[in-house]
C-alpha cells in the first residue's frame, strides 16, 4: 500500500456574492459549459448547411441575416432549424433529467429510464402503431401528427407518475425510488416487446424506428413544446441544486445542513419525469443521453457530481452531432438519431474513464 | 448463531420444494392438456403415444431450461450487483447480453445464417467477447477494476452494442424478426440437444459463483479493507466475471435476454438471505430457477390456446410482485 505523503494543493476558490447568497465559482467548472456552447453554435451551423441542398456556413449566416437567397430561407428556416433546434433541446433535456436522477439516486447508471419515462412512452407508442399501423396504413397522416406524440406524452408521464405513486412512502428514498423503477420498467418495456411480437412485422419494423428515437422531420410544432419545457424547468431544477448538491453526501448529513431533503428530492424527481417525458414525446426515446452525458460532463469538469448546465449541453451537443451524422453520413439511409448516439457517445465516455483512471 | 444458520437452512430446503413444485407443474400443465396419469406413464415407460412424446420431448427440456437459465441468471444477477455495488446492475450489465444479441443479428444479416442452433454458438462467443472488452476497460490503468469503472465501461459497451443491433435491425427485416423474439426471450421450442451443450458452461459457472462468494463478502467491506483482509482484488473480479460471463452466456443465448430474472431476483432473494453472499447465491439459484417456471407455466395457461412469451409473463407477474416487496419491506441495501 502507498499513502502519498505530500499534502494536497491548496485549494484557491473564488466566490460570487449576491445579497446573502454565495455561490463558488471553479473555472473549469465555467468553462465547460461555455466551450460547449460554442461547440453547439458550431454544430447548428453545420448542421444548417449539410443536407440534399448544401449550404456554406458563411451563406448560411447571411441566410439567417436575411440577406441571402429565398430558397435558402426556406430550406434553412422550415426544414433545418427546427429539426436542429429540436435535437439540441431534447438533448439537453433528456441530460438534465440523466443528471437529476443519478444525483437522487447516487448511481451513475440512474437515468430517466429508471423513472419508467421512456419505456413508457415507448410502450404507449407501439400500441399505437402496431394496432391500429395496418389499418391507418402505417403510421403516416393523422397518427403520426397528432397520436404518436400524445402517446408517447401520455404514457411517459403515466410510467414516470406510476413510479414515483410507488415508490412514495413518507418521502422518496433513493434506492427504493431505483428498485421500484427496475420493476416498473420490466413491466413496460416487456409489454413493449409482447406488443412488438404480436403485430406484423412491418408494422414493427416503423415502431422500431421510433423507440430508437428519431429527429426525422421534426418540425417547429417539436420545437416549441421542449423549448417551453425546458425554459420552464432549467429554472427550476437549477434551484433544486443546492438540495443537490447536499445529496451527495447522504441523507442524515443533509439533513444535518438544514436542507429539506424529501421537498427538495420529491421536487427534482417531479422535475426530472416532466423533462423527459416532454423530450421522448419530441424525438422517442433517444438512446444514452441521459446516461452518457452527465458523466462525460462531470469528467470534462471535474466536479463531484453530474454538473446540470454542463449536463444539459453536452446532451445537446451530443444529440445534434449524432443526428448530423445520421442524416449525412450515409447517402440513400438515413438512420434514428438514437443509433449514432451511443456510436458516438460510448467511445468518449470510455475513453475519459481510462484517462481519469491513468491519472488518478 | 446456529439458530440463524438453522433458519437458513430451513428456508433454502423449502424455496427447493417450491422448485420441486414448480418443476411438477411445468412437466404436468402445457397447452394440450394430459391427465397426471399419462404423463407419470409417459415418463416411466415412454412409447410412442403422442402424450408421450410431447412430455418428454417438449415439456421436459423445456423444464430443464426453465431450470438451469433461471438458476444462471439468478446467480449471475447476484454477482454482478455484488461486483459493481450497484442496484442497478443486470448480468447483462458486462456486454453479455448485447454482446450476444448482436452476433446473432450479424449473424443472421451478414452470413446468412437461419438455423437457430447455429446462430446460438454466435451468440455465445459474442457474449464472450463483449465481456472480455469490457474487463479490459474496466481494469485499465492502475488499481485494478472499480465498481463505478467497471459499470460504466459496462454500461457504455452495451449501448454501442445495443446501438449497432438496432441499426442492423432497421436495415433487414429478417434480422428484425429473429430479433425481437430472441430479446422477449423464451424457453419453449428449443432442441433438447442444447440443454446437454448448456450443462458444463452452466456448471463451471456456478462452481466459480461459489467460489467466489467469500472474496465477494470481503470486497463488500470496500477494496482497501478487502486487501488488507488478504484478498487479491483482482483476482476475485476476475473470477466474479468469468462466472458472470460463463452464466450469462449461456443462459442468454440459449433462451433470449430475460433480463428481469437477473435484476430482480437477487433482490428479492436478498430479503431472505441478507447481504452474504454465500448464502445468497444458493437462494438466488434456487428463487430465478422457481420464478422463470412458474411463470413459464401460467404463459401457457392464460393465453390459451396460444402460449406467452416467459420473459413477458415474468416482467408482468413477476415485476409487480417485486414492487408489493419492495414497498412493503425495507429494502436489503447492498
Amino acid at each position: 500500500m502507498t499513502l502519498s505523503k505530500t499534502s494536497p494543493p491548496p485549494v484557491r476558490r473564488s466566490s460570487v456574492r449576491l445579497a446573502r447568497a454565495s455561490f463558488p465559482v471553479k473555472a473549469r467548472a465555467l468553462a465547460v459549459p461555455l466551450a460547449g456552447l460554442g461547440v453547439l453554435v458550431l454544430l447548428i451551423a453545420l448542421s444548417l448547411g449539410r443536407g440534399d441542398v448544401p449550404i456554406s456556413v458563411p451563406e448560411v449566416v447571411r441566410t439567417l441575416f436575411g440577406a441571402g437567397d429565398e430558397g435558402n430561407y426556406w430550406v434553412i428556416m422550415d426544414l433545418r432549424m427546427p429539426r436542429a433546434l429540436t435535437g439540441a433541446l431534447v438533448g439537453a433535456a433528456l441530460a438534465l433529467a440523466g443528471a437529476i436522477m443519478q444525483t437522487v439516486a447516487r448511481n451513475p447508471l440512474a437515468s430517466p429510464d429508471v423513472l419508467g419515462v421512456t419505456s413508457g412512452a415507448s410502450a404507449a407508442v407501439v400500441a399505437v402503431v402496431v394496432l391500429s399501423g395496418s389499418a391507418y396504413g402505417g403510421v403516416s397522416g393523422l397518427v403520426a401528427q397528432a397520436g404518436v406524440p400524445a402517446a408517447a406524452l401520455a404514457g411517459g408521464l403515466a410510467g414516470g407518475f406510476a413510479v414515483y405513486a410507488l415508490a412514495w412512502r413518507r418521502g422518496l428514498d433513493g434506492f427504493r425510488l431505483v428498485l421500484v423503477g427496475i420493476g416498473v420498467q420490466a413491466v413496460l418495456v416487456n409489454l413493449k416487446y409482447w406488443l412488438l411480437t404480436l403485430g406484423d412485422v412491418n408494422d414493427a419494423g416503423r415502431a422500431m424506428v421510433w423507440i430508437t428515437g428519431s429527429l426525422n422531420g421534426r418540425g417547429w410544432e417539436h420545437v416549441e413544446p421542449v423549448g417551453i419545457a425546458l425554459a420552464v424547468l432549467i429554472p427550476l431544477t437549477l434551484l433544486g441544486a443546492r438540495t443537490l448538491g447536499a445529496l451527495q453526501f447522504g441523507d442524515d448529513t443533509a439533513r444535518g445542513l438544514g436542507v429539506r431533503v424529501d421537498r427538495g428530492r420529491a421536487l427534482l424527481v417531479l422535475g426530472a419525469v416532466l423533462l423527459a417525458a416532454v423530450a421522448t414525446a419530441s424525438a422517442g426515446p433517444v438512446q444514452f443521453v441521459a446516461l452518457a452525458a452527465p458523466q462525460i460532463a462531470l469528467r470534462l469538469s471535474g466536479a463531484s457530481q453530474p454538473p446540470l448546465i454542463a449536463s444539459a449541453v453536452t446532451g445537446a451537443v451530443l444529440t445534434l452531432g449524432a443526428d448530423l451524422i445520421a442524416r449525412t453520413a450515409f447517402h440513400a439511409v438515413e438512420l434514428p438519431v438514437g443509433v449514432i448516439t451511443a456510436v458516438l457517445g460510448a467511445p468518449y465516455l470510455i475513453y475519459l474513464l481510462i484517462r481519469q483512471r491513468r491519472r488518478a | 448463531m446456529t439458530a440463524l444458520r438453522r433458519h437458513r437452512l430451513l428456508s433454502l430446503a423449502v424455496l427447493l420444494a417450491f422448485l420441486a413444485v414448480a418443476a411438477v407443474l411445468s412437466v404436468a400443465i402445457g397447452s394440450k392438456s394430459i391427465s397426471p396419469l399419462s404423463v407419470l406413464s409417459a415418463l416411466w415407460n415412454a412409447g410412442d403415444s403422442e402424450s408421450d412424446i410431447i412430455v418428454n420431448s417438449l415439456r421436459v427440456p423445456r423444464t430443464g431450461f426453465g431450470v438451469l437459465a433461471g438458476a444462471a441468471l439468478g446467480v449471475a444477477g447476484a454477482l454482478m450487483q455484488g461486483h459493481t455495488r450497484n442496484p442497478l446492475a443486470d448480468p447483462g450489465l458486462l456486454g453479455v447480453t448485447q454482446g450476444a444479441g448482436f452476433t446473432m443479428v450479424s449473424a443472421v444479416f451478414l452470413l446468412g445464417v437461419t438455423d437457430l442452433r447455429v446462430y446460438i454458438w454466435y451468440g455465445f462467443a459474442g457474449a464472450l467477447v463483449a465481456s472480455l472488452a469490457v474487463f479490459a476497460l474496466g481494469t485499465m490503468g492502475r488499481g485494478g477494476p472499480t465498481p463505478v469503472t467497471l459499470a460504466l465501461a459496462g454500461a457504455a459497451v452495451s449501448a454501442l452494442l445495443h446501438a449497432l443491433t438496432s441499426g442492423l435491425v432497421l436495415l433487414d427485416q429478417q434480422a428484425l424478426d429473429v430479433f425481437r423474439f430472441w430479446q422477449s426471450g423464451s424457453i419453449a421450442g428449443r432442441d433438447p440437444a442444447l440443454l446437454g451443450e448448456m450443462l458444463p458452461f452452466v456448471l463451471v459457472g456456478l462452481v466459480l459463483a461459489f467460489f467466489n462468494a467469500p472474496g465477494l463478502n470481503a470486497l463488500s467491506l470496500g477494496e482497501d479493507v478487502a486487501r488488507s483482509l488478504g484478498q487479491r482484488v483482482w483476482l476475485t473480479r476476475a473470477v466474479g466475471v468469468a462466472a458472470i460471463t460463463l452464466l450469462t452466456g449461456a443462459a442468454v443465448a440459449a433462451c433470449g435476454a430475460l433480463a428481469f430474472v437477473g435484476l430482480a431476483v437477487p433482490h428479492a432473494a436478498r430479503f431472505l438471505s441478507g447481504p452474504d453472499h454465500r448464502w445468497l447465491l444458493p437462494y438466488s439459484a434456487v428463487l430465478g430457477g422457481t420464478l422463470l417456471l412458474v411463470a413459464d407455466v401460467l404463459g401457457r395457461v392464460v393465453a390459451r390456446p396460444g402460449e406467452l412469451e416467459v420473459g413477458i409473463t415474468l416482467a408482468l407477474i413477476g415485476a409487480p410482485f417485486f414492487i408489493a416487496l419492495v414497498r412493503r419491506r425495507k429494502p436489503v441495501r447492498l
